[in-house]
């Protein structure tokens, strides 16, 4: 072979590897981000991004501080993930390039966020010091700080922090048992109304899908509180009153969340507190409409997106479990024992597939959610929470 | 003359060494300490920074009684979300957690 042709050749194939190479450390292979997601390793503060279609693990980044409950919204483009910390940190991650853009301390210990209607502000819930805090999506700038402070004076914990349409957030106060909408409409100084009657200690709330109603959990009283946003002035009403019949709820290892709840053509399954049972709520009426007994006490109730089958996992000392509810017969359709700690159930956007995380196994199983086999195994350090960026598109998450 | 406290006082001061002293085994150990932090550190924070559950550090126990904080992980408390923890721990368990609260847990 010439010489010169031989040089230009191994140019060529240097230049090529190089470019490649360039492009993979840069991530900048041209991709979108609606089958990707997030894993959280709660005990090591890190993250695995991962991939639906391919059921793969892309990247893992450290450097998120606590995350014990930690939860995650993304940005409307589906690019940003904002993941709240329970230290108070607030981080923004770039999923495709895998780089923290941004981390800030916000408070001192907090508990969850929200993302915007249109997507310019995030929101975080803090137990201390209770209140919340908006910030700039784009630069993680303060916008509004919200002290949880009732007129008595007492800070509360704040909790069930969600958006709603019209650039609002609602959260209520743990301590003083109160619901605020924080509206944002207007300008980037809320107008604030305030619901002081929302029951004892609401522990976590839910917004349905439509932004309408907004339902508190108490513990502190045997029914939930629930609000129409649609028409505020009615202000807080008790649904489900005397769910568990006054008896004695059993001792309480770990707290339902009532965010992923579950609803299914009418009915709302939600959580039992204290009880071995999901509630069926009818969503015209708001009245109890049945129950299904479950094998311990649920923590999430969550349907898959077609609405057909609702999966339960549970408290401490039974959450070796999984169990499937058929929506329309209201039996149960599969019980699993993947491992101990099941803390976490997502599905993907259309629910052919639910990515289960399994923490005392450190693993995240995915099943496929109509032959409830095992499609693989995936590795990750204390995983807990698992979250798509199909979220980004859904209010009140 | 003996006090009359002197025996009751003995014996106190026994039960206390005893309990000081003694620990699960290391198996049941390292099931303990994964339970505190990942399932206690639920409400508390992994960290014991506290959530919805008080911080649980050392310097939040510091000069609190252990027999009281003993019996608030065995019995809970009532009108708050800190459940009885008696059905999972037996009471010697129950104090070596809080011993190794105290201590702080990173040790």
């Amino acid at each position: 072979m010439n010489r010169y042709l031989k040089t230009f050749y191994l140019a060529l194939i240097a230049g090529l590897a190089l470019s490649v190479a360039s492009w993979a450390h840069a991530g900048m292979a041209p991709r979108g981000t609606g089958d990707l997601g997030i894993i959280i390793e709660r005990a090591s503060g890190s993250v695995k991004i991962i991939e639906t279609s391919t059921q793969t693990v892309l990247r893992r980044v450290e450097g998120f501080g606590d995350l014990s409950h930690a939860s995650v919204v993304y940005s409307r483009d589906e690019r940003y993930a904002y993941i709240f910390g329970r230290d108070g940190g607030l981080t923004k991650l770039d999923i495709l390039t895998g780089k923290i853009v941004k981390r800030i301390i916000q408070g001192g210990n907090s508990i969850g966020g929200a993302i915007s209607q249109d997507g310019s502000l995030v929101a975080v819930s803090n137990y201390k010091p209770g209140g919340v805090k908006v910030f700039d999506s784009k630069t993680l700038e303060l916008v509004a700080d919200i002290p949880a402070v009732s007129a008595d004076g007492t800070q509360s914990k704040t909790i069930g922090l969600v958006d709603i349409p019209g650039q609002k957030f609602v959260f209520s106060l743990y301590d003083a048992g109160e619901t605020w909408i924080a509206d944002f409409s207007k300008s980037r100084t809320p107008e604030i109304t305030k619901f002081t009657n929302t029951g004892e200690l609401p522990y976590d709330a839910l917004v349905t899908d439509d932004g309408r109603y907004y339902v508190a959990g108490l513990f502190g009283e045997d029914g939930l509180a629930k609000l129409d946003l649609w028409q505020i002035d009615k202000g807080i009403t008790r649904i489900l009153d005397g769910y568990g019949r006054g008896e004695e709820k059993l001792p309480v290892y770990k707290m339902p969340h009532l965010e992923g709840w579950a609803k299914a053509g009418d009915h709302i399954f939600l959580p039992a507190i204290g009880r071995h049972e999901v509630l069926i709520v009818d969503q015209r009426s708001w009245k109890e409409v049945g129950r299904i007994s479950v094998h311990g006490q649920p923590v999430f109730v969550v349907a898959r997106p077609d609405g057909r089958q609702v999966w339960v996992n549970f408290a401490h000392p039974r959450n070796d479990t999984l169990q499937v509810i058929d929506v329309p017969s209201r039996k149960i359709i599969k019980t699993f024992k993947p491992g101990k700690a099941i803390l976490h159930m997502e599905f993907t956007p259309r629910g052919e597939q639910v990515w289960v995380s399994v923490r005392d196994a450190n693993r995240v199983d995915v099943y496929d959610t109509r032959t409830f086999e095992r499609l693989k195994e995936i590795q990750a350090e204390k995983p807990s929470g698992i979250f798509l960026t199909a979220r980004a598109h859904r209010t009140g998450l | 003359m003996r006090s009359p406290l002197f025996v009751p006082a003995f014996f106190l001061s026994a039960s206390v060494a005893f309990a000081s002293e003694w620990e699960p085994a290391p198996e049941r150990k390292a099931e303990l300490f994964n339970l505190v932090i990942q399932d206690c550190g639920s409400c508390h924070g992994l960290t014991m920074k506290g959530g919805l559950g008080s911080p649980l550090l050392p310097q939040n126990l510091e000069g609190k009684d252990t027999d009281v904080l003993t019996a608030i992980v065995l019995d809970g408390l009532p009108g708050t979300p800190m459940p009885p923890w008696r059905s999972q721990f037996q009471d010697g368990e129950a104090r070596w957690i809080i011993e190794q609260l105290k201590k702080g847990l990173e040790q």
